[in-house]
This record gives C-alpha cells, sequence and structure tokens, in this order.
C-alpha cells in the first residue's frame, strides 16, 4: 500500500515562483481521480500487468471522494438471468429517446458489467439477496445494496493492487509532447507543491461537471452546494482535455434528474423501486399523459420533464404519491435513502414528515454534464482513448454511451485499463518538456500570487457563471428552456469570463483550488453552449430543450454533435458524427 | 449544510497530522483552527453533506445541521459505526425518535 501522507494545510504565499518546489513523479500509467472508475482502473492494470508502477492523482482522499462518497443504494444495472447484454443496450437505447448511442461502447460496458458488481460483493459489499440468493431487483435492472461503505470497498482495494495515490493533489492540465499525452500537472492543496506526473499512459476519470447552472436552493445561506450531483466534481477531467484539444460529444444530452423539492434528493428510488406514482396538484397522475412513452416506466428524460411542464401549466405542485407505503415499505425506503443520501431523511425530519401521510413533494434538479448517466463525455475508440493520443476516459468522462452508473463505471474501468496497458506496451517517455512546465507552473500559481491585490475571488465568478447558464443555457429557472440568442449572449459572456481568468485571486491553497475548478467550469460551459447551439432541433425535451426548434428533427439531427477546440488559437468548432445501430429492433422501445 | 463542531467534544484529534474530519472530507472543507485547537468548517455553503466527516470523527463531536432555509428547528440525525453496521438514530421536529440498524460490510471472500 502506498497512500502518500498528507497533513493540515500548510500556510502557503510565495514570493514568487522560484519559492514553489517542484516534484517530479514517473509512472507507467497515471490515472486522475480515484472514484468509482478510476479504482477499477488501477486494480485491472494490476491484476493484467503485475508490477506496473500505477499512480492515483486525487484531490480529495479516495476513501471518500467524488460522486460516491455519502454511499449508493442502489447497482442500477445488473443483467439478470435470461436477459443479455444486448438487452441491456436496447433499454439503454431507449432510455436516451431511441439514440443517438454509442452502441459498441455500450455492448462492451454490458458484457463486463457482471463481473465488475460480483467483485464488488467479494470485497465485501452487501447486496440485498432473497432466500435463493437471487439478487433483489427493484426494476428491470436494478438491484439493492447497502452500499454506506462502497467508496471505501472501492479504494482499499485501488489501494491494495499497489497504485502510488497521491490525494489531496489538484490536477490542472495535461502534459502534451509529440502529439500525444504524456502525464499531468497540478498543485498539492495541503502542502502547496507542484506537481509533474509523466506516465506511458493516463486514464481521465475525473467524474462529472455539477455546480455549472445556478441550483435554486443556492439563494439559502448554507445551502449553496446542495445538488445531487457532487458538488465537487466540476468537469475538470473534460476541462483539462477540451484546451489540449481532445474532442467532446453529446454536451448537450444534460441531465436532468426528477428529484425531492428544496432538498435534490435521488426520487426515482421512490417512483420505480417502492411503485409510486407521480402525481400533480390536482392528485391526477402525471404519466397518464405519457402513454406513448411508456407511462410510468417512460424513459428518465421523460419522467424528468413531466413535473416541470405541469408546474408550467398551472397544476403544481407534484408529488411522488408515497401515501400507499406500508410503514414496512417507508422504513425500507428510508434505509435506502442512509446509504445514499443520508441527510435527505434529516430533511424529512426537520419538515416532521411522515411520508406514509404526506406524499413527497417533487420537483427538477439543475442540469449536470455527467456521462456516466447521459451520454456527455470524451469520443473514445474501443479502447476507450480519447482522440488525444495516449489520453483514455472511463465513467463520466468517457461520452457516446449512457445508463453506466456504478457497476458500467467499473465496468468501462477495466477496459480502459486495458486499452492503456496495449497503447504504452514499447512506448517510452520523451525528454521532459520543461518550458511546458513552467508555463503551467505559472498558470497555477497566478491566483495565489496576486493575494492581497484587487481582483475577483473564485466564489464571484463561479457565481456569475452558474447564473448565466441557468437563465441563458437552459437551467432551471427557465424550465431548462433555451434559444439561439440566449446561447448566443452566454457565448459572448463566457468569453469575457474567460479574459477575466488573469484577475482571480486566492488567499489560501484551498481557494487557489476553487480558482481553478471555476476556470474549468467557465470552459465546460463553454463546450456546453456550443453543443446546444449545434443541436438545433428538441430531441429530449428537459435534457435539451430548445424553444426555437420545439420539434426533433431526424433528417440533419439522428447524429452525435461533436465539439473541439484548437490548442492554439482557442477556437471552438462543432461537427456532427453518424450514429450506427448495431443491434436490431425499434429503437424508442425495449 | 455544513456540520457544526462540538468544542466541549473536538479535541483537534491532537497528535494527529491531520484531523480524521480533514482527513476524509470530500471538499476540502474541514480544518484545524491552531489559535483553538478545534475543527472548523472552512465554507459551509459549500458542503455536501455526504456526512464522510461524522461518519468519521471518533469523538461524536460533529453534527450535520439542516439549514433553516430548506428546514424547520430542531431535527437531528447520528450515525454509530460500527464495524459490519451502521446504526442511524434520527429524532424529528416534533420529537419523534426513529433508529435504523443495518449490514453495511460484508467480510472479504
Amino acid at each position: 500500500m502506498a497512500r502518500m501522507n498528507t497533513a493540515h494545510a500548510v500556510d502557503f504565499h510565495p514570493t514568487g515562483l522560484d519559492s514553489v518546489e517542484t516534484v517530479e513523479v514517473c509512472a507507467d500509467l497515471l490515472i486522475i481521480g480515484g472514484g468509482n472508475a478510476g479504482c477499477f482502473v488501477a486494480v485491472e492494470a494490476a491484476k493484467k500487468q503485475p508490477g506496473i508502477r500505477t499512480v492515483i492523482v486525487e484531490k480529495a482522499d479516495i476513501r471518500r471522494s467524488g460522486a460516491c462518497s455519502a454511499g449508493m443504494d442502489a447497482i442500477n444495472t445488473y443483467i439478470p438471468k435470461g436477459r443479455t447484454p444486448e438487452d441491456l443496450v436496447r433499454w439503454s437505447r431507449a432510455q436516451v429517446g431511441g439514440g443517438p448511442l454509442r452502441e459498441d461502447l455500450a455492448l462492451s460496458n454490458a458484457r463486463e458489467l457482471n463481473e465488475c458488481v460480483e467483485d464488488l460483493e467479494r470485497w465485501g459489499l452487501p447486496i440485498v439477496r432473497d432466500e435463493e440468493g437471487n439478487a433483489s431487483y427493484r426494476g428491470k435492472w436494478d438491484i439493492s445494496i447497502h452500499g454506506e461503505q462502497l467508496k471505501p470497498i472501492m479504494a482499499e482495494k485501488a489501494l491494495e493492487s499497489g497504485a502510488d495515490v497521491y490525494n489531496r493533489v489538484v490536477a490542472t492540465g495535461l502534459l502534451v509532447q509529440e502529439g500525444r499525452c504524456v502525464g499531468a500537472m497540478g498543485f498539492g492543496v495541503r502542502d502547496g507543491r507542484f506537481y509533474v506526473f509523466r506516465a506511458r499512459a493516463t486514464v481521465v476519470s475525473t467524474g462529472g461537471a455539477g455546480t455549472l447552472y445556478k441550483s435554486y436552493t443556492a439563494d439559502s445561506t448554507d445551502s449553496g452546494a446542495q445538488i445531487w450531483m457532487c458538488p465537487y466534481c466540476v468537469g475538470s477531467g473534460y476541462a483539462m482535455g477540451f484546451r489540449q484539444g481532445a474532442e467532446l460529444t453529446s454536451l448537450e444530452q444534460r441531465w436532468v434528474a426528477t428529484r425531492s423539492k428544496d432538498f435534490c434528493g435521488p426520487i426515482d428510488t421512490i417512483s420505480v423501486g417502492y411503485k409510486s406514482a407521480i402525481i400533480n396538484a390536482k392528485g391526477e397522475r402525471v404519466m397518464e399523459r405519457y402513454k406513448e412513452w411508456g407511462g410510468d416506466a417512460a424513459p428518465r428524460f421523460i419522467r424528468a420533464n413531466a413535473p416541470m411542464e405541469e408546474w408550467l401549466a398551472g397544476r403544481g405542485p407534484c408529488y411522488c404519491d408515497t401515501t400507499g407505503l406500508s410503514p414496512e415499505k417507508a422504513h425500507d425506503m428510508l434505509v435506502d435513502y442512509l446509504n445514499e443520501r443520508p441527510s435527505f431523511v434529516l430533511f424529512l425530519a426537520s419538515r416532521g414528515q411522515d411520508v406514509t401521510r404526506e406524499p413527497i413533494e417533487i420537483y427538477g434538479s439543475d442540469p449536470y454534464i455527467v456521462g456516466g448517466h447521459t451520454g456527455s463525455g470524451f469520443w473514445v475508440d474501443m479502447e476507450r482513448m480519447t482522440t488525444l493520443p495516449g489520453l483514455f476516459a472511463a465513467g463520466e468522462t468517457a461520452g457516446g454511451n449512457p445508463n453506466k452508473f456504478v457497476g458500467g463505471c467499473a465496468a468501462e474501468g477495466k477496459l480502459a485499463a486495458r486499452g492503456a496497458l496495449a497503447w504504452m506496451n514499447g512506448l517510452e517517455l520523451p525528454a521532459l518538456d520543461a518550458a511546458q512546465v513552467e508555463a503551467e507552473k505559472a498558470r497555477v500559481y497566478a491566483p495565489l500570487l496576486r493575494c492581497g491585490q484587487e481582483g475577483v475571488r473564485p466564489v464571484e465568478m463561479k457565481e456569475r457563471l452558474q447564473r448565466l447558464m441557468d437563465e441563458y443555457a437552459g437551467g432551471i429557472s427557465q424550465y431548462y428552456r433555451t434559444n439561439e440568442e440566449r446561447l448566443d449572449y452566454a457565448l459572448r459572456h463566457i468569453k469575457m469570463l474567460q479574459s477575466q481568468f488573469v484577475f482571480l485571486t486566492a488567499d489560501s491553497l484551498h481557494e487557489l483550488m476553487e480558482a481553478h475548478e471555476t476556470m474549468d467550469r467557465v470552459d465546460v460551459a463553454e463546450a456546453v453552449v456550443h453543443h446546444l447551439k449545434a443541436r438545433k432541433e428538441t430531441r429530449w425535451a428537459g435534457w435539451q430543450t430548445r424553444v426555437d426548434y420545439p420539434e426533433r428533427d431526424d433528417e440533419h439531427f439522428d447524429c452525435f454533435v461533436e465539439s473541439r477546440r484548437d490548442p492554439q488559437s482557442g477556437v471552438v468548432t462543432t461537427f456532427t458524427r453518424p450514429y450506427e445501430q448495431l443491434i436490431p429492433g425499434d429503437r424508442q422501445h425495449a | 449544510m455544513p456540520p457544526i463542531v462540538d468544542p466541549h467534544k473536538c479535541n483537534g484529534c491532537q497528535g494527529r497530522a491531520e484531523t480524521f474530519c480533514e482527513e476524509i472530507c470530500p471538499g476540502d472543507l474541514m480544518a484545524l483552527d491552531t489559535s483553538t485547537g478545534k475543527a472548523f468548517v472552512r465554507s459551509a455553503r459549500d458542503c455536501w453533506d455526504c456526512m464522510s466527516c461524522i461518519k468519521a470523527c471518533p469523538r461524536n463531536a460533529l453534527e450535520t445541521k439542516m439549514p433553516y432555509q430548506l428546514g424547520y428547528f430542531k431535527a437531528s440525525l447520528r450515525p454509530i459505526m460500527g464495524k459490519s453496521s451502521i446504526t442511524w438514530k434520527c429524532r424529528d421536529i416534533n420529537g419523534k425518535e426513529t433508529t435504523y440498524r443495518f449490514e453495511n460490510r460484508k467480510p472479504a471472500r
């Protein structure tokens, strides 16, 4: 085990770049982000190639980092007996309204999936099973777990694999030489050191991007981060690749979900697992209006948008009707919450609410860019390599392949590990490009070196961006709607924010992390807006709603929307790639 | 949605290079105030209320607080960590208490 020691944050006020120590670390394989996917990359790499030198760079502590830090109550995809990986891909395709999705990627993930879930169980994750030992299915594909310890369990295995784990190191930029990725750079948020990680292959598994959009509870003093997605996953992986010219796909397919009102707690647990219907203020069953999409079993984007349409039509508030639950079932449901989002139970207690008497109010979430849920992320090949050679993606960062969730992100971690091992075979590291390292070091520490000067605090820029995205790029205050003019407005202001990065100030290492997170958010937001502009149709209302193009346009847009930023000029171009149906059948029904 | 620190219970994890809460917080929000020797929350509004710090604190010195803007005074939820189970004690604003106990780990095979 090689967990690098961390300590209290030092009081760090360098007078210049020369007073910042640079640490160089060499490895075979670099993993940026030790979450769900990243831990599986490390375990698989060590299994396939014992003795491999693997480094995990993690801005938190891998035992409780990222989206799984609070725990998990279900594995959303585990193929039951009698069903096939092809069946799972058909379901995934229908969940995104028939696609487009990368069926090649989805199928390869599905074939790895069950073994990953069984790995987790062998490692100590309690999976709820009946008397015959069969997993307890809540819906067609999702099984109940007691996943309070999910993240610590995955982290222990990553540590046992022999990987060197650098906790509390914030990755800020990729090292690119000879047209390929040869590592990454960043800084220690506790020790202030500048880190240069050189590696023959790099996997980026930093999670998705929450916090690009304003949450409707963000105006409350102590609720700035009260969102569904982990607010510490801000899209840094997307941003690092985007800045170096790696191609992004499907960022316009934003994840929006029905969540409990005022708390953004997961609600599919209730509506799917506990068969509690969505009702409006009049007590009408809302999903009856969406019978052609499957009613209560409609795809998630339909279910996410439906309550918001009720509000707009004057029929809100809406509820998840839990009043039919027996006290035993209600208890089980609260245990599920304690496994995934414990503070939701505190929220209900703070409303004095008994869910068997009073239904749970629901509302939409703020939008997220999460490639483990929708198709947003890097365009990758079958080995999970991005269009930047040597840079691989797994989990939320890899695009085109929605509905991965915990099991699928694990599966993709294994696939990316194998891809990275094959790629690095026989490959040598070039001599370090010192000029590139110095340039990134100057960029990284600039906000700290401006400490005490008049400027912009990271939180101010973050909140400016969040309001801009909310009101102009289809946030929740606008019921997810946008149009060409609003998107152009958003882009103009994003350009202004980018031009003001030079005014960011930081008075501590923590605030320096915030400064880089905010710059990453702005860069990801730029890509998102370009994607929303390029898809001139409405394919997934709620996830992507264009009021100026309200219909689906299969003739022009039954394809992927892609973006790429030129690393030299900074100009973003968008283009399309064709969708290929590999698995026959009705695309919209599974 | 920050944890509140009970100054009578918190001892700053004396002797540790990091307090347990600052070691585990996914948002780097917990730190040690060297003038008081107690843990504190750097930025309350950035807390996700994942409760990792509450679970990690060996002295039960931390408690997640519901912001009043979202929920009323005064409810509480506390985890008690066992070796292979977790027990949650919840008290709602009307004083109703509920205990939840379940397995969270199996022996690795």
